[in-house]
């Protein structure tokens, strides 16, 4: 038996806003990945818990009007990895909720809870950053539309006001079109391991793919929420694609990283690991392009 | 707090069920004490170790983090429901023996119903696939090789290749 002091069940957003607004002590349950594990080990007993698993408007993925990918919060990891729509125009995010746990982790965590948690080293929010993604909420005023770097505040803590929820998580078209992306987990093992770094990047090539058009790089675990790597990204843009570019680009990311020393690893190691997955996500997005780096 | 119950209905191993749960309740929980279905184990009970996985509408889920009461109108099916109607096991459960992929057991129903989620894909996996799709798992006995073996030759009997499975 979990330690869970009350349970309400919602059966739609309307619903969940009313709970939530009815119990403003309940905390949000999506798949629970995060959350029973909590009341698990104790860090959460005795909660009450506000359950959005039955609202299954929430799940799935589809192409809005404008062009934008909307992915709904309950969307579960092996689904986002499914999808046509994302095979088709994001892959990254795919593969990239492919590394998360094991396949039963994978069946039962979302998208929402992954981005809700505030954690660095969630293994979606890397490459959300990187895509500029756009965080949907839905509470008793109505919905709000945030960008994603603006969603987290700090460690642990996003901008979720009371009542509210994360409705979906969308890329607007001018984000993603035109662009390839890779993402690299750096872990200890090939599963069921949280990462010691996250390193997502995007490219979109000159039409002669000779060039750098645009570059997006974002990091997990490199600071105490996902971040970007601005000054990197700016030094590139316009830059040909040679080896010396890509080095100067993995070197310049250092520039706006912080990450620190833990138990998994320490801010000297982590620091050697982002450059060198810099250039290697790097690499692998240009030739996803299919574009050719030059001596 | 009063004690907080749900009515449940839903599908195990076949047969529509409904019982009264309380809400606090794991999946493990209500299958192993409402519905004696042991082979559900208790292992880490937070999410690390595949011991309580079963398969819910053909997905592969840890049951103990999934809440009870979120199997209502579910299809849910345990290593109990995999013997064939007259008491014998299926392929794969002979599969696990006969490769000795069992020793002390506490893995065994958890690798074997996720072996029952690559199996129904009907596809031939490669042999990294089908270990990515058994990581979810773990086994403290059998040092993986021969789970793997039994998970591989049973997919390519399904599939006809009767020479390729005794190569494995
Ligand atoms: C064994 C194991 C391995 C794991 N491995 C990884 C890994 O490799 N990489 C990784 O990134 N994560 C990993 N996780 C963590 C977890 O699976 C993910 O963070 C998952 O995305 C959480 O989603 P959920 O739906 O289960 O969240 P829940 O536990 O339901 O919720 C997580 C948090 O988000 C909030 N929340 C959820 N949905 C919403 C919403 N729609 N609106 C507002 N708030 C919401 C909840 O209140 C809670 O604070 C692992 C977990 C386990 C148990
Ligand atoms: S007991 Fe459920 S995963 Fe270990
Ligand atoms: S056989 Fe003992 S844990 Fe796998």
């Amino acid at each position: 038996m979990y330690d869970i002091k009350a349970l309400y069940e919602a059966a739609s957003v309307e619903d969940a806003i009313r709970l939530l607004t009815e119990h403003p002590a309940a905390k949000i349950i999506a798949g629970g990945s995060d959350v029973l594990v909590k009341v698990r080990e104790g860090r959460l007993a005795g909660a009450e818990l506000v359950s959005i698993q039955g609202i299954d408007a929430l799940r799935g993925v589809c192409l809005e009007e404008d062009g934008a990918i909307r992915i709904g919060s309950l969307t579960s990891f092996s689904h986002i990895t499914r999808d046509p729509v994302i095979q088709d125009k994001i892959n990254v995010l795919g593969q990239a909720v492919d590394t998360i746990g094991g396949p039963q982790i994978r069946n039962i965590g979302t998208i929402g809870g992954n981005t809700c948690n505030g954690v660095t080293s969630a293994d979606s929010a890397s490459t959300l950053f990187a895509w500029d993604a756009i965080v949907e909420l839905t509470g008793p005023e109505g919905k709000r539309q945030v960008p994603i770097q603006d969603f987290y505040l700090k460690a642990g803590v996003v901008d979720l006001r009371p009542g509210e929820l994360q409705t979906a998580i969308r890329i607007p078209r001018k984000s993603y079109e035109g662009y390839k992306g890779h993402y690299i987990k750096y872990a200890m093992r090939e599963a069921m391991d949280i990462a010691t770094l996250g390193c997502s990047v995007n490219v979109k090539l000159s039409l002669d793919k000779r060039a750098i058009d645009d570059v997006r790089i974002a990091y997990g675990v490199a600071g105490p929420i996902p971040a970007r790597a601005p000054l990197a990204e700016q030094a590139a843009i316009g830059k040909p694609l040679s080896t010396q570019v890509l080095d100067q680009f993995a070197q310049d990311v250092l520039k706006s990283l912080n990450p620190r020393d833990s138990w998994r690893a320490s801010k000297a190691f982590r620091q050697h690991i982002a450059v060198v997955l810099a250039k290697r996500a790097l690499a692998e997005a240009v030739r996803l392009s299919g574009g050719e780096i030059y001596e | 707090m009063s004690k907080q119950y749900k009515l449940v209905t839903c599908t195990i191993n076949g047969k529509l069920m409904e019982k009264m749960v309380d809400v606090r309740a794991s999946l493990t929980d209500m299958l192993r004490d409402d519905f004696r279905l042991t082979s559900v184990k208790k292992g880490c009970e937070v999410g690390e170790c595949g011991a309580c996985n079963v398969i819910i509408d053909g997905e592969c889920f840890n049951s103990c983090i999934y809440l009870a009461v979120w199997a209502e109108g579910k299809n849910i099916l345990t290593l109990e429901g995999l013997a064939n109607p007259d008491g014998t096991l299926s392929d794969i459960q002979q599969a696990f023996i006969d490769e000795a992929a069992v020793q002390c057991g506490f893995c065994t129903p958890g690798f074997i119903m996720s072996a029952v989620e690559i199996l129904e894909t009907g596809r031939e996996l490669s042999d990294e696939e089908i270990r990515k799709r058994l990581s979810g798992h773990l086994c403290r006995c059998t040092g993986y090789e021969n789970i793997f073996r039994a998970v591989k030759k049973t997919m390519l009997r399904r599939l006809g290749k009767e020479k390729e499975a005794e190569a494995v």
